[in-house]
């Protein structure tokens, strides 16, 4: 079998303040390519926590986290900047878009700082991504002059901006009213299927769960069930 | 990296009125520091000029540093004499007229001889003490300003009369006489002369002025007694700012005391030191001041961008490109504060050179200004660098923010 894009090993974030607060603690899973992975948990539960150890936006203090087979909690802040870029893409609630550039810019904005090929070419890629994602005619609108759903296309088209083997998403769809929230499912769901990437949603709404293929529960930090989907299943069986 | 100006560009921009408030605030420094810089070194150099054109550059007395060593002591091995009367030696330099040739061989400017004496003078039931210096008009042109500072008559008038005179305005005025009048000259030597008025002069300095008349060597030689007496050696360089070296030169030469203008004016030479001092801790906190309003806006700013800097690096900017993208918003205010701060500079001293003024010391009708391209590089060059210094620290607080700080708190 071949390597897992992300790997935890017995992971865990443990912050020590004045009181000693345990996000999560003793995760170990493995996310393969292909997979639509759903994160779900009671609130608090710390199931965004672990999307961030997932991600390397922290650090774990226990246990290991590998992405694409390499060991991260001793790399450098550079290191893990660098792995972000070409590795991981990421969708946030809140669209965390720049507010004063345009769409095509902030999908340009991962490719410029991983620079790795041409301008123009970069141009044409990020133009070729907002039009799958339905924002042909989109592309120079700053943030505030779009809808919440396009916004959210905006950032799923810029975590996908560099090809990154996993999409990480926090709560996508949270913000979302329900025709956008299938929409942005139905994008997630394609790039797994057609791309064979792994996308990783963290969600309370058991909807969207249930249309993941594999279904990870947190409950007070620690995993407490992991198992594929009934939806997955059918699909295997039929 | 282009995205960082492009993203440090969009940054400053989409906040312009913020940015012009900055780059005022350097260009209001860098403007104001040119201008103090033109101002004090304009009056300065102006000064200078004018008291290096009222006396010569060097001048070779007829004196020693020391002390001359008694002959007896060079005679005896003594502890000590008592009761001893010391050598009276004749004043006046020796063998002038060979020493001048001697100093024209390779000093690159003009040297003449003269005699300066104190004289009282008196006319009108008045007595003036004055410094009397005797001169040869047709040497002395080469070596002073004073055929030039002539307001009335000429140097070369001095012939026309027998024992005639020049005074300085202020001199004349105080004595209350014009050109044609004649005065009593006495000294505590030689013999009294009546000097006929032939002219007045006007350095522009008072010190002169009030207190100096010009006559030919020869009426200063009876005036003091002695004829063929020099006591004095003149001496006019090309480059003014020689005179120490040369002068140090003459002296180990001939052994006379030889006084640069810098010499002889260390007091006000010295003055001038505190006073650049002043000016650079003056100019240096406008541009201090400057620079805190640099801080306050990339400090804003960062702030304000807390949000934007979360997704940059959450995407995988390094925090070195975050940094780097701060400290640029901080250039861009330096440099745009920097090129409007040298037109402010400029036109401030362009104003400032249009004010009138007078004082009684010297001449000078409107406030001296320099126009030296040093004063701006500086200015900028300080400007640039505090801009950036001050750019630096919160974009380097802007670049250690954590992404999932900010993320935790949004959602």
């Amino acid at each position: 079998m071949n390597t897992p894009l992300i790997e935890a090993r017995k992971a865990g974030r443990i912050l020590h303040g004045e009181i000693t607060t345990t996000l999560v603690t003793d995760i170990s899973l493995r996310v393969m390519p292909g997979e639509l992975v759903a994160i779900t948990g009671p609130s608090g539960s710390g199931k965004s926590s672990l999307l961030y150890l997932m991600g390397l936006l922290d650090i774990p203090t226990e246990g290991e986290v590998l992405v694409g087979g390499e060991a991260t909690r001793s790399l450098d802040e550079n290191h893990r900047a660098d792995l972000r870029l070409s590795m991981l893409g990421f969708v946030f609630q809140f669209h965390f878009l720049l507010p004063e550039f345009s769409a095509l810019d902030n999908v340009l904005l991962p490719m410029r700082a991983l620079n790795r090929m041409k301008e123009p070419l970069m141009r044409n890629r990020a133009r070729d991504l907002l039009a799958t994602l339905g924002l042909a005619d989109h592309l120079w609108k700053r943030p505030d002059q779009l809808s919440g759903g396009q916004r959210q296309r905006v950032a799923i088209a810029r975590a996908l901006a560099n090809e990154p083997s996993v999409i990480l998403a926090d709560e996508p769809t949270g913000n979302l009213d329900t025709v956008a929230s299938a929409q942005v499912v139905s994008i997630l769901r394609q790039i797994v299927d057609e791309e064979k990437k792994a996308v990783v949603i963290v969600t309370h709404d058991p909807g969207l769960a249930a249309k993941a293929d594999r279904q990870i529960q947190i409950v007070d930090g620690r995993i407490a069930s992991d198992g594929f989907t009934a939806s997955y299943r059918a699909t295997m069986a039929s | 990296m282009n995205l960082i100006i492009d993203i440090a560009w969009t940054h400053v921009t989409a906040r312009l009125r913020q940015t012009l408030v900055g780059t005022f605030g350097v260009a209001t420094g860098i403007g104001f520091s040119v201008m103090m810089a033109g101002l004090m070194e304009g009056s300065q150099k102006d000064f200078i000029r004018q008291l290096v054109d009222s006396m010569p550059h060097i001048a070779v007395t007829d004196e020693q540093r020391q002390a001359p060593v008694q002959p007896a002591s060079i005679q005896f091995d003594t502890v000590e004499f008592r009761s001893l009367s010391t050598e009276t030696e004749r004043r006046g330099i020796k063998n002038p007229l060979a020493l001048i040739e001697a100093l024209e061989s390779w000093i690159p400017g003009a040297v003449a001889p003269s005699v300066t004496t104190k004289a009282l003078i008196h006319s009108g039931g008045r007595d003036l003490a004055v410094t009397v210096i005797g001169i040869d008009p047709k040497r002395e042109v080469h070596v002073s300003k004073l055929e030039s500072q002539m307001i009335q008559g000429e140097l070369t008038s001095l012939f026309k009369a027998s024992n005639a005179i020049i005074l300085g305005d202020g001199l004349a005025q105080k004595l209350g006489v014009t050109v044609g009048a004649t005065l009593s000259l006495a000294t505590t030597t030689g013999a009294p002369v009546l000097a006929r008025v032939v002219g007045l002069s006007h350095a522009g300095n008072r010190m002169t002025d009030d207190n100096q008349a010009v006559v030919l060597l020869k009426t200063a030689q009876i005036l003091d007694g002695r004829t063929a007496l020099i006591n004095e050696i003149r001496i006019r360089l090309d480059d003014v700012m020689a005179a120490e070296i040369i002068a140090n030169r003459v002296e180990r030469q001939i052994g006379y005391k030889s006084t640069s203008w810098q010499e002889s004016h260390q007091d006000i030479l010295s003055a001038f030191q505190i006073r650049n001092a002043i000016m650079v801790m003056v100019v240096g906190a406008i541009l201090l001041v400057a620079s805190f309003g640099t801080y306050n806006i990339i400090s804003t700013i960062t702030h304000e961008k807390t949000h934007d800097i979360a997704i940059m690096k959450s995407v995988g900017l390094r925090a070195a490109t975050v940094r780097s993208i701060f400290v640029l918003e901080a250039a861009f205010i330096g440099i745009a504060g920097t090129l409007i701060g040298w037109m402010l500079g400029y036109i401030l001293c362009f104003f400032v050179g249009m004010i009138e003024f007078r004082s009684g010391f010297t001449d000078m009708t409107h406030l001296p200004v320099l126009y030296a391209p040093k004063h701006y590089v500086i200015a900028g060059a300080v400007g640039m660098l505090s801009s950036l210094i001050a750019g630096y620290f919160p974009a380097r607080k802007a670049a250690r923010v954590q992404p999932v700080d900010i993320i935790r708190g949004a959602s």
